[in-house]
């Protein structure tokens, strides 16, 4: 079989993907222009899970002599 | 503090199962011109600065989850207009003001999606479709081209191929279906899968229909040659644009 169901309605599921999530977060729902204007339409998702990922490996511009680097890990991925 | 707007609704509820906001943030409604809006409390600074959160993948996470989590609970009984993800307002004054102005756009969308949940079905091409056949070793750097060639055109022909029982399988879902939208396919870095997406698809169906989908769904499958992932019920935020 390759049907593949991941049910949404409970509350709280992590099984939802962010990534079926944004689509919809960012693409749907009722638009209303808000008080402080937030524009997350054409938010650039493998742009910034690109650059998510590759803080999550290389440290963070290390200037000379500093410390070592502490690793950044985003607590969440996209395709998580 | 600003009040975030998650979702409008007739005769809502807040859920009883200690749901929060954003942040913690404790759910209010907000009720006027026969709606409510599900609202919390939330921190000013952090929805000013956008510019520098719109592409923090860790704060959109966070908002998204919350946002979907909220509206989620109050649309597991209710029709629901979720909002599009960090509408604001300076205080509940402007969320009265907004349900009044929006009144019409809002009793719309929710005449539209009452009864029905959304769906959604996306296509995968199945693994090692349109390989080309096991070649016998090249003998020179102008045979490997050519190989090399022929495997490229031979995976264009079957993506393409994918990409029209893809429309099908659209077409097949829009007969059960009051509405469809085409989402973009989701790129391989944000599916984690090797297999390109060639339908992402969204089913505003009615909720006694949701049975029928799930067999089309596995009987397309099955007779076809695309992997297919149902996800679902979803809040209808697919069918929820339109209002201004």
């Amino acid at each position: 079989m390759t049907v593949e169901h991941r049910p949404t309605s409970l509350f709280g599921d992590r099984e939802v993907a962010l990534v079926d999530l944004l689509d919809r977060l960012l693409a749907g729902g009722v638009v209303l222009s808000g008080d402080v204007t937030i524009s997350l339409a054409g938010v650039d998702l493998v742009r910034i899970s690109l650059r998510a990922l590759i803080t999550s490996i290389a440290p963070a511009d290390p200037g000379p002599g500093d410390p070592a680097p502490t690793v950044t890990v985003p607590s969440e991925r996209v395709a998580e | 503090m600003i009040t975030y707007l998650y979702a409008v609704g007739r005769d809502l509820e807040l859920p009883d199962d200690g749901s929060r906001g954003i942040d913690g943030g404790e759910l209010r409604l907000v009720d006027e011109a026969g709606l409510q809006a599900v609202v919390s409390d939330v921190e000013r600074e952090a929805f000013e600065d956008l510019d520098e959160h719109r592409e923090d993948l860790t704060w959109l996470a966070a908002v998204a989850r919350a946002h979907h989590g909220v509206v989620a609970a109050v649309g597991r009984d209710h029709a629901v207009a979720p909002l599009s993800l960090a509408t604001v307002y300076l205080d509940d004054d402007r969320v009265r003001a907004v349900l009044r102005e929006s009144r019409e756009a809002f009793t719309a969308v929710l005449d539209r999606v009452e009864g029905r949940d959304e769906w959604g079905v996306k296509a995968y091409v199945r693994p090692g479709a349109g390989k080309a056949a096991a070649t016998d070793r090249p003998t020179s750097g102008a045979a490997y081209l050519r190989a090399r060639r022929e495997a490229l055109r031979a995976g264009d022909a079957a993506v393409a191929a994918a990409e029209r029982e893809a429309d099908e399988v659209d077409a097949a879902l829009a007969a059960l279906a009051v509405e469809t939208r085409r989402h973009p396919p989701q790129d391989r870095s944000l599916t984690g899968r090797a297999e390109q997406m060639v339908l992402n698809g969204a089913y505003l169906v009615e909720r006694a229909g949701a049975d029928d989908l799930r067999a089309l769904v596995e009987k397309l499958a099955s007779e076809g040659s695309l992997d297919l992932e149902l996800t679902g019920p979803w809040v209808p935020y697919s069918f929820a644009g339109g209002a201004t």
